[in-house]
Order: C-alpha cells, then sequence, then structure tokens
C-alpha cells in the first residue's frame, strides 16, 4: 500500500470548531503540508490572530504566540529580531490584518521582515458574527452594512497585495485561492515558495489567499466556493504581485548564508 | 408609554440616539457588537452617523474630533477595545472635550474570554489612560437602568466637558428586559462656543492638550481636579437596600452582582440572618460617605464582585480600620450564585477570613 | 496491472459540508442519508472502484477526515 494522501504531521488531530466547509481547514492543512516537506516544524513560531482562527494553536502542531487583535506581525517582528533562526508565520484575517493591523503590517512588508504572513481574506469578519470588512464586495450585505457596502459611504475592498507591492522594499507577494482542488494544489506551491524564501533567509512573504464563509455569507459551503469565483476572483485576481528579485544591490544586504541555529 | 422587550445592548443603542448621541463609531467586538449592528440600521433612519472604523485607537480618536465640532459624539466596546481608547479617553479629558464610552466588560488580561466580568473597575474609576484625569463613571445594574444612565451621561459630559464612562458586562449587554424609554429634562447647557465649528467672525478655537510651559499645565490639571471635585459633591448616587432594619453585614456590590446579591439577601433572611446591600451607582465619585454610614452599622462588609477584588480597595479606603472589610468574587467570567454569596456571608459571619 | 485506490473517510470527522463529492470527477462520494455522532449528514464512499486516485476529495477537505491509499492489484 502507498500512501497517497494522510494528514500532516505538523497538524494535530484535534477536531478543529471552524464551520462546516469553512477553507480555515484547508489552508491550515496547506501551511502544515509545506512545513512538513521543509522539515521546518521543530524550529517554526506560529502566530495566531484575533478571529476565528484564534485557536490556531491547537490545530498546529508546534510552537505558537497568541497575537492581540492585529499585532501579529509586530509579534513575529519580535521573534524574528530576537532569534533570526527561527522561521515565523502569522496567520490572519480580514480585521485582523486589513482592519486594525493595517499599520502593522504594511510597516513590517516595508521593513522587509523575514516572515511569513498567510492573509485568510473571506471578505467578512467571521468570529464577531459577519460584520463588515475592509475586504467587503461593493453591495455585500452583512451586519454592520444592512443595506450592502455602499462605496460612496466607505469606499471601495482594499486590495493587501496590490497596496503591499507598491512598496519599494523587495518580498514575494502573491494571491492565491482554494474553492477548487486545482486552486488549491497552486495554493500549495505558492505556500512552499513562500516558505522556502524564508527559510533562506531572503525577504518578506505574503501569500492572501480567498476564502469562504458559508455561516455569514449564508449559503452553502458549495455554494460559497461559486460565490468566491463569480465575485472575489474578478477583482482580487489569482497572481503574482511581487517576485523576490536578486539583484546586486540586495544581494549585499541579505546575509550569505542560510539562518542557522541559535 | 409601553414597555418594550429589548436586549441591553440595543436598548442601549436605542437610548442613546433618543438622548441625541448621533454620532457613533465602533469596531466589533465581542459582548457587545450588537450595539454596531442595530446603530448600523437605525442611525441612518435618524439622520445620524455611523461608522465602523479600523480599530478602538481610531475610534477613540474619531471620537474625539467630532466632539471637538461640537457634536454628541460617543462609542462602545469591551474591555481589550476598551484598553485601545484609554489614550483617546485620555486626550479627551485633556482637551475638555465631552464624550460618552460605553464598557460591556469581559473577562481578561489579555484577550481573556467573552463572558461578564467587573475586572475593569479600577481602569475605569482610576483614569485608565495616563495622566492626572477621571472618568464619571455610571454603573447599571438592569437593562432599564442603563437605558435611564444614557441621557444622563451625555448631559454630564457636556456639563462637566470630560469623557464619561457606563460601565456595564457582558450579562447586561446580552439579556432582554422591558424598558421604557423616558424623555428627562437637564437644566440648561452652555453652548459649545469653544467647539471647532469654524472661525467666522470670532477668533479660532484650538482644541488642544499640550501645553509645553509647565504653569499652564498645572492650571489645567487644577481646572480637572475641580470638576473632580464638584462630581463628588453631587454626583454620587446609590442604592440601599434592606438597609431599614438592622443587619449583620453590608454587602457592597455594583451591576449584575448586585442583583445577586439581593437573592442572596432573601435567602440568608429566610436562614434568620439580616444583610443589607450598598449598591453604588457612580463608581467614581464612589460613595465613601455612605459607606462608612452603613458600614458602621454592620459587623462587618463584603464587597462582592467578579473579578479577583477591585472595589474592595475603595471600600476599605472608605471604612479604615473602623470594621472588618472582606471580599467575595468569581473571576474567568463566571457569575456568583446567590447561594455561594450566602455562604460567603455566613462563613465570615462565624468570624474568618476565608 | 491495474490501479486499486483504497479511501478512507473518518465518519465522526466529517462535519458534512459537501465540498467533496462536489470535487470528485467521477462520483465516488455521495452524502449519506444517516447522521454521524455530531449530528452531521457525512459524506461515505459510494462507488470505490470508480476512483481514479486524483485526490481532489482530500484537497478540499477541510477537517482532513479522508486518507487516500493505493494498491497495486496483483
Amino acid at each position: 500500500m502507498k500512501t497517497l494522501f494522510k494528514r500532516p504531521e505538523s497538524l494535530t488531530d484535534v477536531a478543529t470548531h471552524y464551520c462546516p466547509g469553512c477553507t480555515h481547514g484547508i489552508i491550515h492543512r496547506l501551511v502544515a503540508e509545506v512545513i512538513d516537506e521543509l522539515g521546518l516544524r521543530e524550529r517554526t513560531v506560529g502566530i495566531a490572530p484575533v478571529g476565528c482562527a484564534v485557536l490556531a494553536f491547537n490545530y498546529f502542531n508546534m510552537d505558537f504566540q497568541q497575537a492581540a487583535h492585529g499585532r501579529a506581525p509586530a509579534l513575529a517582528t519580535g521573534i524574528k529580531r530576537a532569534r533570526p533562526d527561527l522561521i515565523s508565520f502569522t496567520y490572519q484575517g480580514d480585521g485582523d490584518l486589513a482592519s486594525i493591523g493595517m499599520a502593522e503590517i504594511v510597516h513590517a512588508a516595508n521593513r522587509g521582515e523575514k516572515f511569513t504572513v498567510v492573509f485568510v481574506n473571506n471578505a467578512v469578519y467571521g468570529m464577531t458574527g459577519g460584520q463588515m470588512a475592509p475586504t467587503t464586495m461593493p453591495g455585500q450585505v452583512t451586519t454592520t452594512s444592512p443595506k450592502g457596502r455602499d462605496v460612496n459611504d466607505v469606499g471601495y475592498p482594499v486590495r493587501m497585495c496590490e497596496l503591499l507591492a507598491s512598496l519599494r522594499t523587495p518580498g514575494f507577494i502573491e494571491r492565491v485561492a482554494v474553492h477548487t482542488p486545482q486552486q488549491v494544489v497552486k495554493a500549495r506551491r505558492v505556500l512552499k515558495t513562500a516558505f522556502e524564501l524564508q527559510r533562506d533567509n531572503k525577504c518578506f512573504t505574503f501569500v492572501e489567499v480567498l476564502s469562504t464563509c458559508p455561516t455569514n455569507w449564508g449559503m452553502t459551503p458549495f455554494e460559497a466556493t461559486k460565490w468566491v469565483q463569480e465575485h472575489m476572483v474578478p477583482y482580487y485576481p489569482v497572481q503574482n504581485f511581487k517576485k523576490f528579485e536578486e539583484t546586486p544591490e540586495v544581494k549585499a544586504q541579505v546575509t550569505a548564508e542560510p539562518a542557522k541555529e541559535a | 408609554m409601553a414597555k418594550v422587550l429589548m436586549k441591553g445592548n440595543e436598548a442601549i443603542a436605542e437610548s442613546a440616539i433618543r438622548a441625541g448621541g448621533l454620532v457613533y463609531f465602533c469596531y466589533p467586538l465581542t459582548p457587545q457588537s450588537e450595539v454596531a449592528e442595530y446603530l448600523s440600521r437605525r442611525m441612518p433612519e435618524v439622520g445620524g452617523a455611523f461608522l465602523q472604523a479600523e480599530s478602538e485607537v481610531a475610534v477613540a480618536n474619531m471620537v474625539y474630533g467630532a466632539a471637538g465640532a461640537g457634536v454628541r459624539a460617543w462609542s462602545t466596546s469591551s474591555s481589550p477595545g476598551i484598553s485601545l481608547m484609554e489614550e483617546g479617553i485620555s486626550y479627551i479629558a485633556g482637551s475638555e472635550l465631552p464624550a460618552v464610552f460605553v464598557n460591556i466588560v469581559r473577562a481578561g488580561p489579555g484577550l481573556g474570554g467573552i463572558l461578564p466580568s467587573q475586572g475593569d473597575y479600577l481602569q475605569s474609576v482610576k483614569g485608565g489612560g495616563h495622566g492626572d484625569y477621571r472618568c464619571l463613571v455610571l454603573a447599571p445594574s438592569s437593562v432599564q437602568e442603563a437605558v435611564d444612565m444614557m441621557p444622563l451621561a451625555f448631559d454630564r459630559a457636556d456639563r462637566y466637558r470630560g469623557p464619561v464612562m457606563v460601565v456595564g458586562d457582558g450579562m447586561i449587554g446580552q439579556m432582554m428586559e422591558p424598558v421604557e424609554f423616558k424623555e428627562p429634562s437637564f437644566p440648561p447647557l452652555p453652548p459649545k462656543d469653544w467647539a471647532t465649528t469654524g472661525a467666522k467672525g470670532r477668533k479660532p478655537n484650538v482644541v488642544n492638550s499640550l501645553y509645553l510651559n509647565p504653569a499652564v499645565e498645572e492650571e489645567l490639571n487644577i481646572r480637572l481636579a475641580a470638576k473632580y471635585e464638584k462630581m463628588k459633591r453631587e454626583e454620587v448616587r446609590f442604592e440601599e437596600y434592606n438597609t431599614d432594619k438592622p443587619y449583620r453585614a453590608l454587602l457592597v456590590a455594583y451591576g449584575t452582582t448586585a442583583r445577586i446579591c439581593k437573592t442572596a439577601i432573601a435567602q440568608l433572611a429566610a436562614q434568620g440572618i439580616v444583610a443589607a446591600l450598598l449598591r453604588p451607582i457612580t463608581l467614581f465619585p464612589f460613595p465613601d460617605a455612605k459607606v462608612l454610614e452603613l458600614g458602621r452599622k454592620a459587623d462587618f462588609l463584603l464587597s462582592v464582585e467578579m473579578s479577583m477584588g477591585q472595589m474592595v480597595e475603595d471600600v476599605h479606603c472608605a471604612m479604615g480600620h473602623e470594621k472588618p472589610v472582606y471580599f467575595f468574587g468569581r473571576s474567568g467570567g463566571i457569575v456568583p450564585s446567590p447561594e455561594e454569596v450566602v455562604t460567603a456571608v455566613k462563613a465570615r459571619l462565624e468570624g474568618g477570613k476565608s | 496491472m491495474a490501479r486499486v485506490f483504497q479511501v478512507t473517510i473518518e465518519k465522526n470527522r466529517c462535519k458534512g459540508c459537501g465540498l467533496c463529492p462536489n470535487a470528485c470527477p467521477k462520483q465516488v462520494l455521495a452524502m449519506s442519508k444517516e447522521i454521524n455522532d455530531k449530528g452531521y449528514f457525512y459524506a461515505h464512499v459510494v462507488d470505490l472502484p470508480a476512483c481514479i486516485g486524483c485526490r481532489f476529495c482530500a484537497f478540499m477537505c477541510p477537517d482532513v477526515a479522508i486518507s487516500i491509499e493505493q494498491e497495486d492489484a496483483a
């Protein structure tokens, strides 16, 4: 018997509290698979957000820190500056990263902090009951936009990849999706690239994942995957926005050798 | 007027609107997100302004801006969000702006839990943010009382030109009780001629809390202190319960905990033990004179709180060494049962600290 | 040599989200009319011989309830 698919070691056995069909489960698994494949589990510190994934530390089989709402990039900065040999990733939702944490993520990206960000974009605040997010689509009904997001009142949804890609500091910035098996395969490859770049101490890495929230969108999990394709993908293009380019100038600044253990 | 059955959070929202609190900024946070959700619907109906901000830090500063422009602005949050607002509240106090904040307290510290708590007492009454200031702090123990407090809060915020904090807890925010919206009247307020409404035909107004000249800064501090002295003379509010007969124990409790104590008092009475309750309604100014007066008639005082003991420090302060002051509480979001309070009272009666 | 695939779904881990039957190109899976310990209508294998080992079901399962093995038939 050859195993074609099984639970990754970097995931615990604990049944998650996520809603049926919530793509957090898929994304957790992809991150775990990549960490397993690269052999990084024992020197990785994950950072849990405030949001549905607040209990992520129960699902990943590795060291974790719980961050205050939006502050995960600051914690990751603290970890990487104090212990550059450790691998660190933040795992954040729309409110955590694009709302309250906007200053932290922009500055971490601008400083080129060498951790990996997994940004779960499902266009709504899930945990607190479905309020509007900076990423909520125009016209989308939420509990704090009962008549639909009015772009004349609160502006357009924020495209985080595009925003961060405008910074001069080198980095790896890409948007992926997980609403079909084909997209899941691609997402896994992109996450692997991001963690490899961190392992090799190259740059800031940011992976935005278009995700679903069946419960707060008011549809079945399968319908929610269709909604991503129809409504989110046209506005949030699934593509790379910044590749890490090792120019002579960058090469001179990046440490010559991959991070050593302390 | 007919009574309406409403959830605490929503009743507070409705009452604030009726009191003229037409500018509201917010950020979702359990257990008070329903205030925001209700107002996102209701505020446009009454021609007010509603905005969900990027964070509570932003919210407090939005309230500052709106209040500085002479408008009744307010916000709600819960413990971790209030911590973020405290910088803004300090600025609001220092700039002498009127503002109303409601804290639906949850378990802490840190991210804590979402269940009710009274662990923000010290934060609320001893300043909360940096610097020499206080908030007028009101503590409802029912949804009706919370509803009645909103017009009072807005009036006092304008009258004293400072922040007013209404301290509820997760229980009050979430439970549903019948409420009536009254229309209290207050003495006229002075015009807000200090507000930044556009310097047409007058000298410019500046809303500011920076005073580099220490003599001028001290003038502000003295001016603020005078407000708090006036509050201590004129704003103390409390309820005394079962004090009309001789009592052995004086319970001191506020908010949800006070209701539990009332049930405990009834249970104690059935066992032949008379206990009374002093329920502070203003946490600042604290009813210290009343605590002393009523405490003297008891064998001991018992401060009952949903915390590890915060108000008990003020009870101690008020009583001095005249009578023993004990504490009983539960934490973590646990609401004590009347039976637990009864046990705590009886244990002290038998002459022990535990 | 024919390839045979073994698809195992942990019944009580399944939350009945329905993503796996929709992901499967060969109608190997369907949602049961019975409920598991959590009260969900769980996904189960209804046509194993049709399985081509693409793993799309496992890719989409948020609860990692699916494991897949390959045996070489003699």
